[in-house]
């Protein structure tokens, strides 16, 4: 694992994309295929499974390291990563185990087919025989998630530069279902076809949020859409199977059931890109009504008649069996409304209609419609552009309404972890209620770090009380907090959540008396909940 | 039984001498354990440090009134006999011994237990309460051996000598990068220093404290003049226009926050080097014991899990609010 490792650190302590793919070309023509096969599955989320449960690594750690729980927990809080809080706190290692990437996940896999105390021994005896930075990296093959600032992208681009290969074609092949079980370097990479695999998906294409309309010429030469506030899925139908993917590259067929359907409608050899939305009378439902059949695996049939799905389809990817993405928008929109016009209104897919518009002023008031409308805006699209792979500038651009806001009072701060151990970082807001505070909603992000090192120097010297890692400080700052959309919950004591809050700006001019109430936010909810 | 030291929103006092220690608001006598700025403050009408803290207290604060004292002398000050131990934390640094009636308080100011090779090494002192800063004080901090430090950061230095790029590492100017400089080798090529530290260098030269051979940067210096050279920089100057004039350059910073990968990815450095002038979570814990007290207060850090853990441990152990900084990892939070 050491050649694992010197990657990994090469990756870590260089912000330079260059140095990065370097680093990655040079593993990937040194490392063996089955280690260079495990890295690109590992850096694009495709991890071994879990044997172990991260309850059994916190307790061994510490156990190792003779600390009691509760100061492991403190550890792991300040430092936010389960395999970096493991690797630190264990004492140095007495041994040296050379095994490779792919040996020691062979090793992982053996375990779990042991019994707890053979897997706890195996467990420490790997720690015991690894230095720092492999023993974070081995610890991170138990716990998951490799996200160390590798995207896919940066994969592809060093692929590209190992194999030769162009890059849309490799970032086509390393989307959808394969794992290093069920691929080899030879299917993956150096087969010819990328769509031997039929539940394969294209790489979807996203866009930038718009800033101005400057450099976007004639309004006419634009298609006009709603951004529905769904789930972003392809649909595919080939072989006679039907398969949904969401953009994390999630396959969330099982979840939508009332999608099959579609194959009886739709030819194979289909691609569809749309918003899986909850639809009930012609009408999107709020994305809160989504949310309950997210996380659910399979669908009891109660859900299945409070928040039926639907694809509304934005836009066709392969047509008889054809990969269409390089025929212009206008012309693949021509072919999804053939398509859909076939398919019975009683079938779960709409077509995303286009918005109408002459004027970027016409545009500006449909946009202001979105939220009535349960839409997050607009989207505009060139009528001549091909269906790129990710997120580029030009072609397709997002036009979002702008957040719900409202001004708030800290009460209490807490240090952040990762990259902001030792700045207070994560806030409690409150609104009014007469003489009292009501805390509403946690926000952690959208300060500046300059403002986040002064907010963390004026509560250090004005801790009012601590409970734990929170401080409780006195009610004077007030802040503007941005966020998505409100629903009612009963858990929370002012009977309200928000949706993706985060601080748009700290309204130094304003006193606490000014900030909002606990009304306020009632009324809000009434409006958009 | 009356307290040797009490807690007063000015700094820690000591009634039965009438002096405060490291005081954050003006007052009559501070006792100062060292000269960094969250703990050597302007305003004060009369100051009392050891006699090696003095020169850079005067080259920081200016025109004060200074009484010094060598490490190890007891003075009497109304009831209390005090006296200054070392530290290990920068060069004159101390521990403060404060005993009123046989009761014996120390209060530790910053503090390391290993040797950096330039400081007084840090002295145990026997006492009944102990004061501790806690900056580190999570199993998390385990700083790098002396010697592979030293080797990490001289290849470091020799390989991007060879690639024909600038070393530039970051460290604060008083302590930290003197400690660098005499570990670093100096046969790899020239040192060059950024002002603040040179100042540093200066103060610390004049009063006996041997350094090797350093070039300040001045506005003609670039790195055509100085190749394979290595800059010691203050945190602040990294990624400056300062910094951008030597060229292709790899940055490195200098610090116990090194330890943790997400702290170091945010400094955005190329390399990060776990060196700190604090003591780990062992050197605390040592520290700690070596004093035999059975009372503890922790003043600034993790306070609230290094306390808690200390009356795991069976001390009587208290968080106490002060206005320290210990070692911020952004440079408007440095030890200047």
């Amino acid at each position: 694992m050491r050649d694992f490792a010197t990657l990994f650190t090469r990756i870590d302590e260089s912000t330079k994309t260059t140095v990065k793919i370097a680093a990655l070309a040079d593993y990937f023509q040194t490392a063996t295929p089955e280690d260079r096969l495990w890295t690109i599955a590992l850096f694009t989320g495709r991890r071994p499974k879990r044997t172990i449960t991260a309850t059994r690594l916190r307790e061994w750690a510490a156990e190792v390291a003779g600390l009691p729980d509760w100061l492991f927990e403190d550890s792991y809080s300040i430092v936010g990563d389960l395999a970096e809080t493991i690797a630190l706190v264990l004492p140095p290692a007495t041994r040296q185990t050379d095994k490779s990437l792919a040996e020691w996940i062979s090793y992982i896999r053996q375990l779990s087919t042991l019994d707890d105390d053979a897997r706890k021994a195996g467990i420490l005896a790997a720690w015991n025989g690894l230095p720092h930075t492999e023993r974070f990296l081995f610890t991170k093959l138990l716990t998951g998630g490799f996200r160390i600032g590798v995207s896919a992208k940066l994969i592809t681009r060093a692929l590209a530069k190992a194999t030769g290969q162009d890059e849309p074609a490799l970032t086509h092949k390393l989307m959808g279902n394969w794992n290093p079980d069920t691929a080899t370097w030879e299917t993956l990479i150096d087969a010819d076809d990328p769509t031997a695999d039929l539940s394969r998906p294209y790489p979807f294409y996203l866009a930038y949020q718009l800033d101005s309309f400057d450099d976007l010429g004639a309004p006419s030469d634009w298609n006009a859409e709603r951004k529905w506030d769904g789930i972003r899925g392809q649909l595919i139908l080939r072989g006679g199977e039907h398969h949904l993917w969401s953009r994390g590259e999630d396959l969330m067929t099982a979840r939508f059931p009332e999608l099959a359907q579609l194959k009886d409608y739709l030819p194979d050899g289909t691609v569809i890109d749309g918003e899986v939305l909850a639809f009930q009378d012609e009408t999107p439902l709020s994305f809160n009504a989504l949310q309950k059949r997210i996380g659910r695996k399979t669908v009891p049939k109660k859900l299945l008649t409070e928040a039926p799905a639907i694809i509304m389809a934005y836009d066709l990817l392969e047509q008889d069996g054809k990969d269409i993405r390089d025929t212009p928008l206008a012309a693949r929109r021509a072919a999804l409304e053939q398509l859909v016009a076939k398919v019975p209104q009683t079938a779960p897919l709409r077509l995303s209609a286009s918005v109408t518009f002459e004027t970027w002023d016409d545009l500006a008031e449909a946009r202001d419609a979105s939220r009535s409308l349960n839409a997050e805006g607009l989207m505009l699209k060139r009528k001549d552009s091909p269906y790129l792979s990710g997120r580029k500038r030009g072609d397709w651009w997002k036009w979002k309404v702008d957040p719900l806001t409202i001004d708030a009072v800290m009460i209490y701060a807490q240090a952040g972890h990762g990259r902001r151990a030792n700045l207070f970082t994560d806030y409690t807001f409150a609104v009014r209620d007469g003489n009292e505070l009501v805390p509403f909603t946690k926000a952690y992000s959208g300060l500046t770090d300059a403002e986040f090192r002064e907010i963390t120097a004026w509560v250090r010297k004005n801790t009012l009380q601590r409970f734990g890692p929170v401080r409780q400080v006195p009610a004077e700052h007030v802040f503007e907090i941005a966020f998505e959309g409100i629903q009612e919950s009963p858990r929370h004591k002012s009977g309200v959540a928000l949706r993706f809050p985060r601080m748009l700006r700290w309204r130094k001019d304003k006193p606490v008396d000014e900030a909002n109430t606990l009304d306020d936010l009632k009324e809000m909810l009434a409006m958009y909940g | 039984m009356t307290d040797v030291l009490t807690f007063t929103d000015r700094g820690i006092y000591c009634p039965a001498g009438d002096f405060y220690i490291d005081p954050w608001q003006p007052v009559d006598r501070a006792l100062i354990t060292h000269g960094h700025s969250d703990h050597a403050r302007p305003g004060m009408a009369r100051y009392l440090a050891t006699d090696a803290a003095a020169p850079v207290m005067r080259h920081r604060l200016g025109e004060i009134t200074l009484q010094t004292t060598p490490y190890g002398k007891t003075i009497r000050m109304g009831d209390a006999q005090v006296s200054f131990h070392p530290a290990g934390h920068v060069p004159g640094s101390a521990q403060i011994r404060v005993e009123v009636a046989g009761q014996v308080w120390v209060v530790s100011g910053d503090y390391k237990t290993v040797s950096d090779g330039l400081s007084e090494p840090f002295e145990p002192v026997t006492c009944h309460a102990f004061i501790t800063e806690c900056t580190f004080g999570l199993p998390i901090f385990r700083w790098t051996p002396e010697d592979v430090l030293t080797a990490q950061i001289n290849d470091w230095w020799a390989a991007n000598a060879a690639a024909g790029r600038t070393a530039i590492l970051g460290a604060y100017a008083l302590g930290k990068a003197q400690r660098l400089l005499t570990t670093v080798n100096p046969d790899i090529g020239p040192i060059l220093t950024h002002g603040a530290i040179e100042n540093t260098n200066e103060v610390l030269r004049a009063q006996g404290i041997a350094l090797p051979d350093t070039i300040r940067v001045t506005p003609e210096t670039t790195a055509k003049t100085h190749p394979g050279a290595l800059v010691l920089a203050t945190p602040s100057a990294l990624g400056t226009s300062w910094a951008r004039k030597f060229g292709p350059a790899s940055t490195a910073f200098a610090s116990g926050w090194m330890a943790l990968r997400g702290v170091r990815r945010r400094r955005a450095a190329d390399r990060g080097f776990v060196v700190s002038d604090h003591a780990d979570w062992d050197g605390l814990n040592a520290a700690i014991k070596a004093t035999g007290a059975t009372k503890v207060f922790a003043t600034h850090g993790y306070t609230g899990s290094f306390q808690r853990w200390l009356a795991d441990q069976g001390y009587d152990a208290h968080v106490v609010s002060t206005d320290y900084h210990g070692e911020g990892f952004d440079a408007e939070e440095a030890e200047a």
